[in-house]
């Protein structure tokens, strides 16, 4: 009796997020419909766009490598009861960081060691002063870490055009030296060894959280900060936790989008690889409901939308920008803890007619 | 440095002042009720869309800003039913209207083919106001107007002390028989027609284009402007007006000869994001908000 209902616990999330993508993907073929669009033909080439061969199920996968990062940057601040918007500007001071690397020239080994330590360090610089700002001067983390975005967002937009600029080409970074650079995973597909990257980080965040003294103070002052202090647990130091934790795993997101992203290896200018990966990896963290397990699949997901969006945007002709679209109704449905329970009530109700 | 030079920026910083002080009074009314909404970016930018394309199909810009108050007033709606009557997360659903309105609005741009820009016919802008001295857009007066009408709303009637009673003990206002939900709603559709008209004014008043990067973090610079008031509508005047000053000097520094090539545009660019984090992190300690504020109320 007792396991079966921690088993209906566990699944409770997941039945909350399948719906909430159910509703995602109805309200987008109303859009489609809306603008003259057959759902179905642009659900089929998307679905077949996204993991329909070897080649498209890589891309997703590809896609999906630098989300579950940023994911988990906002999922380990939500499980501390914080609620970190900060990743998008990390990511940009980490790839940064990565590809500043270059200019040290180190013996070749370390190149890709100090490439990642790097990038995290600088993600953690740019996050600290947040975790600072709000146990110094009580700043809500929303509003400071989104003004540290729009800093870094012009920070690197002046190092890739006055610094780190490379001299034969005006408009992108001198490139992560190759002794730096991930391996492909297939000759084709631009899927790298990033990915185990992101799933150790996985592995690393699953353990931290469940398995170490230091994962359930930050949990615990997540579920209740005045119990907590009461049993003993010191709350500011998890808020420093916290946003060290996220700022590392931001600058790993931003250090493996340029050290495995061929065919320049290097950030271009406008930062069309980095922008609003901080972003969705928010609606990431949401679909896969906080838990670093739950984060890997819901950003497969939404690589397969991202990848499948690009295929659909060719075949019927759906433009690419309603998959952003759909994420933001699936959030908006995973707000709302009645929509489970309108829809259980209205099964029940039904059941009881047959 | 000649005076035309004082005059620009002053102009510019009341133009920049416009969108972030509507917002943030907006929101100043929906936080004293207990609400709050961290979506307001996406409201932005979903009314600079509509109030373009109201504009446009009307031919009129005071039509133009009254799509985009619809847009608000719906979208505040939306929130407010997910926040109150479904008891919903409203930091969650705020960030899915922010994504909800970056992917819609680029849709948009995108079906009417052009992608990223999409520009406003002169004739159906908002009309300035020559001074002389520069023209002035009617909708600086609109919102001081606007402020004061707040503050007097919140601070010195009826219905303002149903509004803040709301938000600092809902349980209690409950009991009085103030019907706690029906004014949060209410509330969160004013924030809306607020941010709605701000955002119509990015579109077709002050810069006469739509583009995916018009709000520029607009909305959250409302919020920080909101705790640097302390929910008070004149403060929130003078915060936005501090915020304008910066970008309009940044304008003003980006563009001058002789002081654009010693300083780098981007670093200028940043100074209104700085300025706004140096002054919520010196305003808080003395600003005390709402009890009850981003709690679903349940009535026992």
């Amino acid at each position: 009796m007792f396991a079966s209902k921690s088993l209906k616990k566990q699944i409770e999330p997941i039945v909350e997020s399948l719906l909430a993508g159910l509703v995602g993907l109805v309200i987008g073929a109303l859009i489609m419909l809306a603008f003259g669009h057959n759902p179905l033909a642009a659900y089929r080439s998307l679905l077949l766009g996204s993991v329909g061969s070897v080649y498209s199920l890589a891309e997703s996968l590809a896609v999906a490598t630098p989300l579950i990062l940023t994911a988990l940057t906002f999922a380990v601040a939500m499980r501390g009861g914080l609620f970190n918007i900060g990743a998008e500007g990390q990511v940009y001071m980490g790839s940064l960081a990565a590809v500043s690397v270059g200019l040290l020239h180190l013996p070749a080994p370390f190149n890709l060691i100090v490439a990642l330590l790097a990038a995290m360090i600088a993600g953690i610089v740019w996050s600290l002063p947040v975790a600072l700002l709000k146990l110094g001067r009580g700043v809500h983390e929303v509003i400071s870490t989104i003004m540290f975005n729009w800093i870094a967002h012009f920070f690197a937009f002046y190092l890739i055009a006055n610094v780190l600029t490379d001299p034969k080409r005006g408009d992108r970074t001198i490139s992560i030296i190759e002794s730096a650079r991930l391996t492909r995973i297939l000759p084709t597909a631009t899927l790298n060894t990033g990915l185990f990257i992101s799933l150790l980080t996985v592995a690393i965040i699953l353990f931290l959280l469940w398995r170490t003294s230091t994962g359930f103070e930050i949990r615990a002052a997540g579920y209740n900060p005045h119990a907590s202090h009461h049993a003993g647990i010191n709350i500011r130091k998890q808020v420093l936790r916290v946003f060290l934790i996220g700022g590392a795993v931001a600058g790993l997101a931003g250090a493996i989008q340029v050290m495995g992203r061929p065919p320049y290896y290097a950030v271009m200018s406008g930062m069309p690889q980095l922008v609003n990966l901080g972003f969705d990896g928010i609606g990431v963290a949401m679909i896969g409901r906080n838990h670093p397990i739950g984060i890997v699949f819901a950003a497969l997901f939404f690589g397969g939308l991202m990848v499948g969006g690009r295929i659909m945007q060719f075949d019927p002709g759906v433009p690419f920008e309603l998959v952003r679209v759909i994420e933001g109704v699936i959030i908006l449905a995973l707000a709302v803890p009645e929509l489970r329970r309108q829809f259980s009530r209205l099964k029940g109700r039904w059941g009881r007619k047959e | 440095m000649e005076l035309a030079h004082l005059w620009g920026i002053l102009f510019i910083s009341l133009h920049a002042m416009v969108p972030i002080t509507l917002a943030a009074i907006g929101e100043s009314i929906e936080e004293s009720a207990g609400l709050f909404n961290i979506g307001l970016e996406g409201i932005l930018l979903l009314s600079a869309l509509t109030g373009a394309l109201g504009a446009q199909a009307s031919g009129s810009a005071v039509m133009g800003l009254v799509t985009g108050m619809a847009t608000g007033a719906i979208v505040g709606l939306l929130f407010g039913f997910i926040s109150t009557t479904l008891r919903g997360s409203q930091l969650i659903s705020g960030v899915g209207i922010n994504l909800f309105a970056l992917g819609f609005v680029a849709l948009m741009l995108t079906v009417m083919g052009a992608p990223g820009f999409h520009s406003v016919a002169r004739e159906v802008q908002v009309a300035l106001i020559p001074l002389g001295v520069g023209n002035l857009s009617p909708l600086v007066l609109v919102t001081v107007v606007l402020a004061i009408v707040a503050w007097w709303l919140l601070r010195r009637t009826q219905l303002g002390i149903w509004i803040r009673a709301v938000g600092e003990n809902p349980a209690a206002a409950d009991v009085a028989g103030i019907r706690v939900n029906a004014i949060r709603l209410g509330a969160a559709i004013a924030a809306g027609v607020f941010a709605g008209l701000a955002g119509a004014y990015l579109s077709i008043d002050w810069f006469g284009a739509v583009t995916k990067e018009i709000t520029a973090g607009r909305g959250f610079i409302a919020l920080a402007i909101v705790v640097f008031s302390g929910l008070n509508p004149l403060l929130a005047l003078l915060g936005g007006f501090i915020f304008g000053f910066f970008d309009g000097l940044a304008t003003w520094v980006a563009t001058y000869p002789g002081i654009k090539e010693i300083i780098p545009w981007q670093f200028v660019a940043m100074a209104p994001y700085v300025v706004t984090l140096a002054v919520v992190a010196g305003a808080i300690g003395r600003v005390r908000f709402p009890s009850a504020l981003g709690v679903p109320y349940v009535r026992e």
